[in-house]
């Protein structure tokens, strides 16, 4: 292959999708460029780089839910990160347990759990929240965070079971019972045998169930909108019914919500794109 | 026996001997389950034939909610919009998403970087894309814009003011967001196709396009049913985007099943009736998921 070169085909295909890419970009850097223009700036030049940087509207927007009895965008950031982060290590803790046992045990009773599961996954969270929105005010746990985290608990456990349970059914057993020949009890050769062998399927959990909760809105608009403790998408919502016509103090509320995950995703791009593409394999 | 403990028999016993996994390790997930899922998913089933308010006593109406989703023009509409919509997302992303991993298969310098940015908005909030796009589509917006300066003032539209449009701008947007995770799912399948099958096909005479519908194709049919399944289930449940971009308008022209759950249950306190349309809702993502996944594995074949 010493000295290939790059037939016209290759080089006008390359030369199509570094353009498609480009393309993708234009709503990003837009948002980005709208955010520091002036409504003014924003009406004559929209797509101009916004020199000099009216850097107002980034104040505007931080503040821009103060006095309203909603959450600002400092503290809808601290509830979905409270929010998120629980109830991922819970999911991770409760989910490898239980595909542990389902992929390990052939009963009858295993088959019906996991099958039951399996339909869970499909039901739409729409038809499940209509009651448990009575259940949880009545509860007091309307309008919570510690509501929210049971919520998401619930609503991703039988995903995130299935693929642990995909999981453990490929995993050779010879590890655990070796532990256990050696005396070790069921949680002990769980805890230090088993869970660590799980890590790639923990990685995909983490990274799918984290983004599920992160940016989940029909379920943080039901529960916390109003209450004080709104995370990120249900503050953004506010901001916008704040901020009907004003898009540049929007576009810099919209840019600082989204800035957490983008680190997020500049940081695991590598990880976190495996985990969409093999987590949905089993 | 003793002295040599990890021994073939020994450890057959042991495997005999043990009772299996303990179901107690089970418990919490399904416990979270039963309570957070099965069993106000069932309640929500028995509430949609009654007139439940969220307050009181609810009274038992029959079929009287069921056949109301179809006669209300905001409801039946919703209906339609979202199989509309479904549509729409289902065959654009699958048809961008497999273009980009077919464009992406050969390794290149820069190949990862332009698989980073078109996955990207995968991962963003929906309803900030939502906003981020109402600007795009207003009136006075960047589209228009765009139109503008290269004078093809013709093309110009209230994209989201004009309900014979604004369905179509909201299935672009869902499309512009989702399309990467398409693609990265067909990238994961072009690579599971052996080259070897390619070679040989090609060695044949057949040409590119052949070698891709008889030897490609049919190899990437396992991606494509998830990938179909997936898109089906975004369509179907699509809200985030409406609400933040529309609001379910102009008139009714943009509400989905979604929105109008939303509308009608928490908004306007009839929670009866929003469950009903919860469980069509819910028989829709079953009946076409389960459809098409019959449908597609029935064309799978292995290498």
């Amino acid at each position: 292959m010493n000295g290939r070169r790059l037939r016209p085909g290759t080089v006008a295909l390359r030369a199509v999708l570094v353009a498609g890419a480009a393309l993708f970009l234009v709503p990003i850097y837009l948002l980005v460029n709208i955010s520091l223009k002036t409504p003014s700036g924003l009406a004559a030049k929209p797509f101009a780089p916004a020199i000099p940087a009216h850097t107002a509207n980034y104040s505007d927007a931080w503040h821009g839910t103060s006095g309203t009895g909603t959450a600002s965008l400092g503290g809808a950031l601290v509830n979905s990160l409270v929010i998120t982060g629980v109830s991922v290590v819970v999911l991770v803790i409760i989910g490898a347990l239980c595909g542990y046992v389902l992929g390990r045990r052939t009963s009858r009773l295993s088959t019906v759990a996991y099958v039951s599961l399996l339909i869970g996954i499909t039901v739409p969270a729409q038809l499940a929240i209509i009651p448990l929105y009575r259940e949880m005010s009545d509860l007091g746990l309307a309008g919570t965070r510690q509501g929210m985290i049971l919520l998401y608990i619930g609503l991703l456990t039988p995903f995130t079971v299935f693929l642990y349970t995909g999981f453990v059914r490929a995993l050779p057993r010879d590890f655990e019972e070796a532990s256990r020949i050696d005396g070790a009890s069921e949680l002990r050769t769980f805890v230090e045998v088993v869970f660590p062998l799980l890590r790639p399927i923990t990685a995909t959990v983490a990274v799918l169930d984290a983004v599920a909760t992160w940016n989940d809105f029909f379920g943080q608009l039901i529960f916390l909108n109003g209450s004080g403790k709104e995370t990120l998408p249900v503050t953004v919502f506010s901001l916008a019914g704040r901020y009907v016509s004003n898009y540049p103090a929007l576009s810099a509320g919209l840019v600082l919500a989204l800035l957490p995950i983008m680190a997020f995703y500049l940081l695991l791009q590598r990880r976190i794109i495996a985990g969409f593409s093999s987590g949905l394999k089993g | 026996m003793n002295t040599i403990p990890n021994s073939l028999p020994r450890r057959r016993a042991l495997r005999r001997a043990h009772a299996g996994v303990p179901w107690l390790f089970a418990t919490p997930a399904l416990v979270a389950f039963a309570a957070i899922v099965v069993v106000p998913s069932l309640a929500a089933l028995a509430y949609s034939f009654t007139d439940w308010t969220g307050l009181g006593a609810a009274h038992w109406v029959g079929f009287d909610n069921y056949s109301r989703t179809f006669s209300d023009d905001q409801a039946s509409g919703s209906l339609r919009n979202t199989l509309l919509l479904t549509v729409a997302v289902v065959v654009a992303q699958n048809v961008l998403g497999l273009l980009l991993a077919l464009g992406l298969e050969r390794r290149f310098r820069g190949r990862n970087l332009l698989r980073t940015i078109f996955f990207a908005p995968v991962i963003l909030s929906p309803v900030i894309i939502g906003y981020l796009w109402q600007y795009i589509y207003a009136p006075d917006g960047g589209l228009n814009r765009v139109l503008g300066t290269l004078h093809l003032e013709a093309l110009q539209a209230t994209w989201l003011g004009d309900p014979k449009i604004a369905l179509w701008a909201v299935a672009a947007t869902v499309v512009w967001q989702f399309a990467g995770y398409a693609m990265i799912i067909y990238s994961a399948g072009l690579e599971g196709v052996p080259s070897e099958l390619k070679e040989a096909a090609a060695l044949d005479g057949a040409g590119r396009f052949q070698v891709f519908r008889d030897v490609t194709l049919p190899l990437l049919v396992p991606a494509i049913t998830i990938n179909v399944a997936l898109s089906l289930i975004t369509g179907l449940k699509l809200f985030d985007q409406v609400l933040a971009m529309t609001g379910g308008g102009p008139g009714f022209s943009t509400e989905t099943l979604s929105t109008v759950i939303y509308k009608q249950g928490f908004v306007n306190g009839r929670l009866g009736y929003s469950a009903a349309l919860a469980v069509e809702l819910g028989v829709a993502v079953a009946v076409l998921t389960t459809v098409q996944v019959l449908i597609l594995r029935r064309r799978e074949v292995r290498s």
